[in-house]
């Protein structure tokens, strides 16, 4: 009487375990995500016109654009699989999917922050010195993280000198109107706001490591090879928008305009978040930056920082064990083991003309 | 035989109890093994072996950067945060249930109140909380606080109203003034209902703790799992997680015998 109860259950879990999807190499739809972001808002504006449905439907397929709320969520849901591209800053694509083994590629390296990002310290005429013996309240291993540390570096204090307190991005403007709160690290808008407070001082920002802290859009690597079209649609849509952005326009401020909206701001205000993001306006630019020599050198930093933090993995033995590849076929890191790629391919094509 | 009049044996009730657990392992293996299979690098579903790792490595070596053992301290830090909590607002929830549930003239403005305050969000007013409270020790308890106390004085303030009107005409009677009354009648009546009623929020206050770690700290179990999450240390975040349901459990059990043991008249009057 029992057992066949026992067995049916057994039965169900074993048909429940057998069924789990398993994946498929050929497709034609694709799902990328992107999250709020000046730099990244062109993807908002190309998803509401149609742009991005205009360039997937020239090469005969479906790209869908998702805005999620959570960045590193975001990324998480790209390296389990679920997107075939995403939007990151060039460390978190080498700290998460690429330690995590899925190999990346980026596809359209858009901007690098030129001021986005910035330390500020409560005080009037206070210098990077100062931070010495300080709480410094910042998202831990993110963007502000590397970049509290460069700042450091420019004045030979070390990590150990301050004492680091995580606090969330989206509480970190509340957080610094508290008495216990002296400085912070963060990224616009919340820096903005933050900088406008009377009697602070920014310290330092990443327009003194230009070219540094990179935002991108990450793609698949084995999806882009074996779906060239998604690279060439979404490099399509991209720099049309890019174009309009900067044409001065009617139609260009009307595009700005519903990217001030989206982001939550005014014009004026993502005009200023913009003039602090080095946004490439032609193929040209965003290829001479990723052609140039000093890319694979900022890397090299990169992956010193998230290897001293612990950000590679366990398995890291040093700063080189993911491989990275450059244009020109230079690499970094370990060869065998290739998982973060800056494929100027899909640019030159925009360059040409061929697109 | 009706479905509803079949009992399992012990061995059955044994297997019963362990199959949906072995199960739910079954399904989590498989799919470890089939992501390693395609991407020996996965860090969504990481294996037995990873796990084990990176518990020696958060648990039983010393933290490169700070010296210390980390899954300890965070242990530490955590259980510290939760029992000063759950302590204030037990006996602020004692006082005011007391207060509420016996005297009348309190209870008009408390009882009210007290349905208003449990129904806000904690999380919702966390800026307003840390304005007032800094972003220290203090504004982690005040949330656990804040957000538990409201539920466990409206849980006694009607367990003190149950008490039977007899019981405390006869208490006058004999003589007892009120503050005898509350003393002797309805504060032993109401503790080993405090104890239930703390299993009963411990979930929420381990949820408090955990959002209040994520928000802004330096250690903690919910700071490390929010920390790592950047990126994607599933192998260090399914230990902890395992580790704080089994201190809540424990937690839960500890608070169950302590009922038994210290008011073995409360579940005897009820059977």
């Amino acid at each position: 009487m029992r057992k066949p109860l026992l067995s049916a259950l057994l039965a169900a879990g074993i048909a429940l375990l057998v069924s789990l999807p398993s994946n498929a190499a050929a497709k034609t739809d694709f799902n990328v995500c992107w999250t709020i972001y000046a730099g990244w808002m062109p993807w908002e504006y190309a998803q509401a016109q149609g742009i991005v449905d205009k360039w997937a439907k020239k090469y005969g397929i479906h790209i869908k654009v998702t805005q999620l709320n959570d960045y590193v969520e975001s990324i998480n849901q790209y390296t389990a699989g679920q997107f075939d591209g995403c939007t990151m800053t060039n460390m978190d694509a080498l700290t998460i999917p690429a330690a995590g083994g899925v190999d990346s590629t980026a596809l359209l390296v858009s901007d690098f922050s030129n001021g986005n990002d910035g330390i500020v310290i409560k005080g009037n005429g206070k210098t990077v010195a100062d931070l010495k013996g300080m709480n410094v309240n910042l998202v831990e291993l993110s963007v502000s993280h590397y970049l509290l540390a460069r700042a450091l570096d420019s004045v030979d204090l070390q990590e150990k000198d301050l004492k680091v307190i995580n606090t969330s991005d989206a509480d970190i403007s509340a957080a610094f109107n508290t008495d216990a709160v002296q400085a912070v690290t963060t990224w616009n808008p919340m820096l903005a706001d933050i900088k406008a407070k009377p009697g602070v001082t920014e310290v330092f920002d990443s327009s003194k490591i230009p070219g540094e802290i990179i935002d991108m859009m990450v793609v698949n690597t084995q999806t882009l090879k074996d779906n060239p079209a998604l690279g060439k649609a979404l490099t399509g849509a991209w720099f049309e928008v890019v174009a309009l952005m900067g044409s001065q326009s009617a139609a260009g401020e009307a595009a700005l305009e519903h990217m001030a909206k989206a982001s939550g701001t005014d014009l004026a205000g993502f005009k200023a978040q913009l003039a602090t993001t080095q946004l490439f306006r032609t193929p040209q630019q965003m290829l001479d930056f990723v052609n140039s020599p000093e890319l694979p050198k900022t890397m090299d930093k990169v992956s010193g920082f998230s290897f001293e933090h612990g950000l590679l993995g366990q398995a890291a033995k040093d700063s080189s064990a993911i491989g990275m590849r450059f244009a020109h076929e230079v690499t970094r890191g370990d060869k065998g083991n290739l998982k973060l790629r800056f494929d100027p391919g899909y640019v030159q094509m925009a360059v040409d003309g061929k697109l | 035989m009706h479905l509803i009049n079949r009992h399992p044996d012990r061995p059955t009730r044994l297997l019963l109890v362990i199959l949906p657990f072995a199960l739910l392992l079954c399904a989590y293996f498989f799919g470890s093994a089939q992501r390693l299979a395609d991407n020996p690098n996965d860090k969504l579903l990481p294996s037995a072996v990873q796990m084990t790792d990176a518990v020696k490595r958060m648990a039983f070596s010393e933290d490169k950067r700070s010296g210390g053992y980390v899954l300890w301290q965070d242990t530490a830090s955590s259980l510290r945060r939760l029992a000063i909590g759950l302590g204030v607002s037990a006996v602020v929830g004692l006082c005011l249930g007391i207060a509420a549930g016996t005297l009348p003239l309190f209870g008009a403005p408390l009882s009210p109140l007290l349905v208003v305050l449990s129904m806000v969000p904690p999380l919702a007013i966390l800026p307003i909380l840390f304005i007032v409270f800094g972003l220290g020790e203090l504004s982690k308890v005040m949330l656990i606080v804040i957000g538990i106390t409201p539920i466990l004085a409206r849980d006694l303030e009607q367990r003190a109203r149950e008490i039977p009107v007899e019981l405390l005409i006869k208490a006058q009677t004999l003589g007892a003034s009120t503050w005898a009354l509350i003393l002797r009648v309805v504060l032993p009546q109401l503790l080993p209902r405090l104890l239930i009623s703390l299993r009963l929020v411990l979930g929420s206050a381990w949820l408090f703790l955990i959002a209040a770690e994520a928000i802004a700290s330096e250690d903690g179990l919910g700071y490390r799992i929010f920390l790592v999450r950047r990126y994607l240390a599933m192998d260090v975040i399914l230990p902890y997680v395992v580790w704080i349901t089994l201190l809540a459990w424990l937690m839960d059990w500890g608070l169950k015998q302590l009922t038994r043991r210290a008011f073995p008249w409360y579940e005897g009057a009820r059977s």
